[in-house]
Parts: structure tokens; sequence; C-alpha cells
């Protein structure tokens, strides 16, 4: 039963990002003016550029990451999908599950996935480029996950912009610091994997608690 | 399953919002073949009775027993199929694809595929047509659809006659008699002014709470 419900959630949720592919760049686009604002305001020399790279781009993502946040339950609460996840024979989490990674999917990995161009951009060390997707694959699921949460607690009002931004970025900073950390530690000769290690612990408790603390506000914020 | 247990029996059932009783305490059995019809006015109670059955809502007191169990969330899954005021159709869609995505959600009864339920509920024709272009009335006939093609046997039915055109509340009459033939069970609410469904009919009336 788990495994059609999901099929027909991802089905779903590809079939609406095609419907209204111009919305879904808007992330990619966001973070791709983030990072060339920054080359820009910061002067053509590289030395400078490749100092920053790694930590602009990752405030980029996570920025952008930030803005597609409200996009995650909002629309299946004001259509009533959201009573019908409930009352649906599988699991409320589970479904939270499906839906989150699909978000990021569609979101956050064409992020990463352009991030070695975005990188060259801003003269990131090709040596350090191994480090920094690591972190970006390990991150980015993690920002998802707990975003989740985030937004389901505010799924019940109607203009959360700013409350979603301020409630997340607490949980945020950790996953800021340990990646954009582990690059600047390589970048230093130091070894990367603590941090990375540290990512990737997050996101295994994160994978297995996020959807049920999410499913739960959705309760809540439903009720 | 033993046949002397209601499909469904409430009682004590009673909820309250902020310390206001929304209804309550009520009981009532729905068995298999019987439809109970929920009347009250606006403001009675009778979409939070149909969401705290769901399980969308916590009672604050009473028992739900389904076949003579307290319910449990799978069991309320297994059982009960919603039709509530939000359509949950994705406008961007077409009505064949939202049945599609909702039938993967809810499960499908093995007879029925989706273009019959959407020839049942009148709405051939219109299988590629987005759920933006589609009124009011025919947004509920592809709810009856989903409901129609779901197994589970009890429906709960939130103002089935809303927006709908007279042949399409004689289509409500006609699909909750099929579906009580079939040893479902239904509860219906209304405010009072629409013919019932032609069925063996169990009467709960629910009054504002002075």
């Amino acid at each position: 039963m788990i495994w059609p419900a999901a099929r027909a959630l991802v089905v779903r949720d590809l079939r609406l990002l095609w419907r209204r592919r111009g919305d879904a760049l808007q992330p990619a686009l966001f973070a791709l003016l983030v990072v060339v604002l920054f080359a820009l305001a910061l002067g053509s020399e590289a030395r400078t550029l490749s100092k920053v790279a790694a930590g602009v781009l990752w405030v980029a993502v996570l920025l952008s990451g930030l803005l597609a946040l409200d996009t995650l339950f909002r629309g299946d609460a004001e259509d009533g999908s959201l009573e019908q996840w409930m009352l649906a024979p599988v699991p409320l989490a589970w479904l939270v599950l499906v839906r989150t990674l699909t978000h990021w999917a569609t979101t956050a990995l064409p992020l990463v996935v352009a991030a070695p161009v975005l990188a060259e951009l801003l003269h990131l060390p090709r040596a350090q480029l191994p480090v920094l997707m690591a972190s970006l694959l390990l991150g980015t699921p993690l920002l998802s996950l707990l975003g989740a949460v985030v937004a389901a607690l505010t799924v019940g009002m109607r203009r959360s912009g700013i409350l979603v931004a301020l409630l997340a970025l607490p949980l945020y900073v950790p996953v800021l610091v340990f990646s954009a950390g582990s690059v600047a530690a390589s970048a230093q000769g130091f070894d990367p994997t603590g941090g990375l290690l540290y990512l990737a612990a997050g996101l295994a408790v994160a994978l297995v608690l996020a959807p049920l603390a999410t499913a739960a506000a959705l309760r809540i914020a439903h009720a | 399953m033993r046949p002397s247990l209601p499909l469904l029996d409430v009682q004590g059932l009673r909820f309250s919002r902020n310390e206001a009783v929304v209804f309550g305490p009520v009981d009532f059995p729905v068995a298999e073949g019987e439809a109970l019809l929920v009347q009250g006015d606006n403001g009675a109670g009778k979409t939070t009775l149909l969401r705290v059955l769901a399980g969308l809502l916590p009672a604050d007191e009473g028992t739900i027993r389904i076949h003579g169990a307290p319910t449990t969330p799978a069991t309320r899954a297994a059982t009960l199929a919603y039709l509530g005021h939000l359509p949950a159709l994705k406008a961007d869609l077409t009505a064949l694809e939202n049945l599609d995505f909702l039938c993967g959600l809810h499960g499908r009864r093995g007879t029925q595929s989706p273009e019959g339920a959407m020839a049942v509920v009148g709405l051939a024709g219109y299988e590629d047509a987005l759920a933006r272009q589609l009124s009011a009335g025919q947004k509920k006939r592809l709810s009856l659809a989903r409901l129609w093609l779901s197994p589970a046997p009890l429906w709960l039915l939130d103002e089935p006659y809303a927006n709908l055109d007279l042949q399409g509340i004689e289509l409500v009459n006609r699909m909750v008699q099929a579906h009580l033939r079939e040893g479902g069970a239904a509860l219906v609410t209304t405010h009072g002014a629409y013919a019932a469904p032609p069925v063996r009919t169990r009467l709960l009336a629910l009054a504002k709470p002075a």
C-alpha cells in the first residue's frame, strides 16, 4: 500500500511541476542571482572571490531553499489535499517524507547540479569542489527535512513568509556552519571529513525523525 | 466480523472549541445498509461531527467504535471515505489525473475504473479538462467519482448536495442507494431542504447548543 501511494504522489508532483515549469525555475534563478550579485559586488579579483566562494554558494542555496519552503504544504492545505492525506491508509509521515524528498529533488537538486558552474564563476579552487559537492549533497536534504517541520507548523497561517524564515534559520545555522566549515577546513589544508560526518549523521537522524515531527505539526496546525 | 455489531457505533461523543460546546454529547449507531441523515442549522456542528468521526479533529469525550472495536488510524482509513467542503483537487491537473492520484492514495475498488466512475457521475468527455476549468458542480461530481472508486464501506458526506443541479442531487441519491445495497453505509449532512436518499434512513438532529 505504501509504495503505490508514494508513486501516485511523486507522479502528481512531477505533473504539477511540468504544468508550472515557470514557477519551478524560481529557486534556481534566485540562487544564480545571489551568486552573480556577489561576484559583481566583490570585484573580479580571483583571490578575494575564491576565499568566500564556498560561503556565498552555501548562503545562496540556503536562501533559495527558504524561498521555496512556503510552497511545500501550502497548496495542499488550501485545497483540502492534506485532509485526504490524513485519511489515507498510509502513515502521514510517509507521505510527508515522499513529498519533502520530491520537493528537494525539484528545488535543491538542480542547484546542486549547477553548483560546479557557479563555483567556477566564483573562482572556487578546483581541489575544494569535491568537498563542496559532498557538503551540498548531504546538507540540502537536511535543510529540506528541517524546513518541512517549520513549513508544517506555519501551514495554518495565511501569510507566514518572514515567520518561516525566523523559525527555520536557527535550525539551518548548524547545517551552514558544518558544511561551509568543512569546505573552509579543506581550503586550509585540514581534513574536512569531520564536518561532513556530522552532516551525514544529522541527515540520518532527520530522515527518521523529521517526517514524524512534520506529520504531528501538520495535524496540530490543521485541527 | 460479527453481523450483530454495527459498522459504526458512537457513544457520548462531544466536542468543544475553546470551552464552548460545538455539539454533543451524541449517541448513534450506523449499521450496514443504512444511512444516517445529520440535520441541523448552520453552525449546529454537522461538519465538525463528521471531521471528528473522520479523525481530523480529536473528540473531547465519548467513544467511536468500528465493528465494535475502538478506532485506530488504520481501521479509520480502511473504513471511512470523507467528502468535505474542500474538493482536494489540483487546479493544474486534469480531471483524470486528479482521480488517478486520489485512487493511488486511498486504494480503489477492483471492479471499477476511473473512466467508468467519471461516466457514472456524468463527467464523460471531461477526462482531459483541467480541474480549474470545471464548474463548482462538476468539481463536486469529480469528488463523488473519487468516492465511488473508494473501497471504504462508510461514506461521510458533508453537504453532498451543495452546488449540484437537480440531476446532481438525484445522482447523489442514486449513488448512496447503490452503495447501501452493496452493504455500505453513509452519513449525510444536510440542512434539511433537500430530498433525502430513498433508503433506510435514521435521523440525527443537531441543535445549536444554548
